[in-house]
């Protein structure tokens, strides 16, 4: 019933509007990647980098320029929209707004032909169905335009739902939500995925948003596909200092340094052993939980404030080798002894939280031996 | 809102505005009804300051209204010429305005040819459509048939007397038919496709995700979104249909009526214009009034039903 999606050097690109000046756009650039079978899929980047357009590809509602996409063994790339069997829900819902909820949700059984054709009673009986599991039963003789935001997008899951779809593709369907409602839905729609089994691919900018639901992540820039894996092993093992930079908060500290003799230099301070890697210039990111507060610490930092975090706290300081104005330090409050006044704090790194990356590609260099 | 201090402001710029419609609109109005309702009015009588007094208000004039020679037949081709016209070109309208929407190529040329009858002198139009259903001559003796009977010939059909001397009711209506609806076209399509083309696209591509047939899509989304527009253009088409009167002026003259049967195709204005050189104001002014309370009515009744029909 579900299936894996494949999609195989998967291209888009937009003509230039203006013929003389203007540069053509290549929303997507050759993407390869198959989505595993009733997994969930977080496809992420910042705005602009051909999330929307991966996905009205898979959908077919745009046509890519060149690669292919299957559905199973399917080749559906020349397929259209109607005939994909897909579930879609768009950024801002596209609610017949004239239906009522029941409406909504009945009229893509009601589009069924042939075979598939459903009684009334049927059809009922799933709409019904699709409506308690996003829970909004009560609600279906409702209009569009009588629901708050959150209720209008479960109305768009239960109509992506009902009928039974191969593939779920959602577009940035929290982004209009407030922050608790946000939180709120983004566990029914991780529940209703696991309930289906439904293979869905779930769109959205907000890094803390894909990590917490996705079995696995893309993170995207520019259309190119930075990397791919489970969200915790992306974390942990960023392929470049795009993807360190775009997960994770507060963000990466980021700092220049240089690596001489197996060992890490930040400023003066030398403060890790780094076996295997060649002498260079490096960009250093480290993981605000990286940091261990320790008095002889190898690497110190100006402090300026504490920030109270509850169980933890976070120490803003500044570094004159840092690339972002602030460093940010998170630390079990228990263990917070700082003087802000005497100018000085000094850390021990973990080493699993330090990423080295090339100077020039902002590839990630690996270290040796550390792991 | 306007700050009450400067409300005299916002009266002083409407100023000219109101002076005119009270002049112009109002005061007409309002002298209609008083004529409407004075029975034995006569213009000439009026001037005569003795006489005022004896004017009495009554209905005499509706009597004389219903009880008209040609009412009932004015009546009758005003309804029948507003009732097919409307739903017919609304419809038309709408199936060229999605085509219209739909094409992507020379589509300002065809919205521009579309909309030429608009910009052209009505009565002209008539001119050209009485011109092409024309016939020259009697009996054996035509000499040209026109060219919608040539066409009609030219498939094996007989020659019609569409508009000559001795024609019937039905072709005449048939003729006056198709030339409204011609008329009425440009705008309605105007209207319907600024209204398709306001639509979120994103509704279509929903449609598309829920694998809807394209007549579903029409029927269930297109109509639906568009019910304000249609909603508007049919009110409208109800009352400019009551109207009627330049058609058949601009194909029959102002006889309203193929040769020999003069008043046979006269609407309801054209029989307020007929009593007028008889200086019966007051019968003209009646007339007026009920051709007023019709088209109250009848856009109540859209109205109410539009209510019901028109989404948001
Ligand atoms: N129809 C189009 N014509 C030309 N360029 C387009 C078109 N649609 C998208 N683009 C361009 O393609 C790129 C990718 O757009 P896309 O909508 O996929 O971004 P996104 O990742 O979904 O961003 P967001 O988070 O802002 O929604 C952008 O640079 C955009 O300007
Ligand atoms: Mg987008």
């Amino acid at each position: 019933m579900h299936m894996k999606i494949v999609l195989e050097n998967l291209t888009k690109i937009f003509p230039s509007r203006n013929k003389k000046s203007g540069e053509e756009v290549v929303a997507v650039n050759n993407f390869n990647f198959t989505i595993p079978d009733g997994k969930l899929i977080g496809l992420l980047g910042p705005s602009g980098c051909g999330k929307s357009t991966t996905l009205y590809m898979i959908s077919g509602l745009q046509k890519p320029s060149s690669g292919k996409i299957f559905f199973g063994e399917d080749d559906v790339t020349e397929l259209s929209t109607e005939n994909r069997g897909i579930g879609l829900v768009f950024q801002n819902y596209a609610l017949y707004p004239h239906m009522t909820v029941k409406q909504n949700i009945l009229f893509p059984l009601q589009n069924l032909r042939g075979k598939d054709k459903m009684t009334k009673e049927a059809m009922l009986a799933r709409a019904y169905e699709a409506a308690r599991l996003v829970q909004i039963d009560e609600l279906m003789d409702r209009k569009p335009s009588e629901l708050s935001g959150g209720q209008q997008q479960r109305v768009a899951i239960a109509r992506a739902l009902v009928k039974m779809p191969r593939v779920l593709l959602l577009d940035e369907p929290l982004s209009n939500l407030d922050a608790r409602l946000r939180l709120q839905t983004r566990e029914e729609i991780r529940r209703i995925q696991k309930e289906t089994g439904i293979t869905t691919v779930f769109v959205t900018h907000d890094q803390e948003e894909a990590m917490s639901i996705s079995d696995m992540i893309v993170v995207m820039k520019l259309g190119v596909v930075q990397q791919i894996g489970e969200p915790q092993k992306v974390y942990d093992d960023p392929a470049n200092l795009f993807v360190a930079k775009f997960l994770g908060t507060p963000p990466i500290n980021v700092f220049s340094g240089k690596v001489k003799d197996g060992k890490l230099f930040i400023g003066e301070d030398c403060v890790l052993d780094v076996p295997g890697v060649e002498d260079q210039e490096v960009i250093v990111g480290i993981r605000p939980e990286g940091f261990i507060l320790d008095e002889n610490g190898p690497m110190h930092c100006k402090p300026t404030n504490v920030e109270v975090m509850g169980r933890d706290v976070s120490i803003v300081s500044t570094s004159d080798a840092s690339l972002n104005p602030l460093v940010r330090s998170i630390i079990n409050a228990d263990n917070n002894n700082v003087n802000i006044a005497s100018g000085v704090v000094r850390y021990a790194l973990k080493p699993h939280k330090v990423f080295l990356f090339n100077k020039e590609t902002e590839e990630r260099i690996v270290i040796g031996e550390v792991k | 809102m306007v700050d009450s201090k400067h409300q005299w402001k916002a009266w002083l710029y409407l100023a000219p505005a109101i002076v005119l419609l009270l002049v112009f609109t109002v005061w007409p109005i309002l002298n209609t009804v008083r004529l409407a309702f004075l029975n034995n009015y006569n213009s000439l009588a009026a001037v005569n300051q003795e006489e005022v007094v004896t004017f009495t208000f009554g209905i005499e004039n509706f009597r004389k209204v219903f009880n008209y020679d040609g009412f009932i037949i004015a009546l009758r081709n005003t309804a029948v010429l507003t009732i097919v016209t409307v739903p017919v070109s609304t419809l038309l309208a709408l199936l060229i305005a999605v085509a219209l929407n739909s094409i992507k190529p020379l589509q300002k040329f065809f919205q521009t040819i579309f909309f030429l009858p608009y910009v052209t002198n009505s009565i002209a139009i008539g001119m050209v459509f009485a011109a092409m259903f024309n016939r020259v001559g009697v009996g054996k003796l035509i000499t040209s048939h026109g060219i919608v009977n040539n066409i009609i010939m030219f498939f094996g059909g007989e020659s019609i007397n569409w508009i000559n001397a001795g024609s019937d009711l039905v072709p005449n209506m048939i003729v006056l038919i198709i030339y409204i609806i011609w008329n009425a076209l440009p705008f309605k399509i105007l209207v319907l496709l600024g209204g398709l083309q306001s639509v979120n696209k994103q509704y279509y591509e929903a449609a598309k995700v829920d694998s809807t047939p394209r007549w579903r899509v029409f029927t269930k989304i297109t109509v639906p979104l568009l019910s304000p527009m249609i909603a508007y253009v049919v009110i409208t088409g109800f009352i400019g249909g009551f109207k009627e009167y330049s058609s058949i002026v601009g194909i029959f003259g102002d006889q309203m009526g193929p040769p020999g049967a003069k008043g046979s195709l006269n609407t309801i204005v054209g029989m307020i214009y007929d009593v007028l050189p008889k200086q019966d104001y007051g019968l003209a002014s009646a007339a007026a009034l009920v051709l007023f309370a019709i088209i109250f009515v009848v856009t109540m009744i859209n109205m109410q039903v539009s209510k019901k029909r028109v989404h948001y």
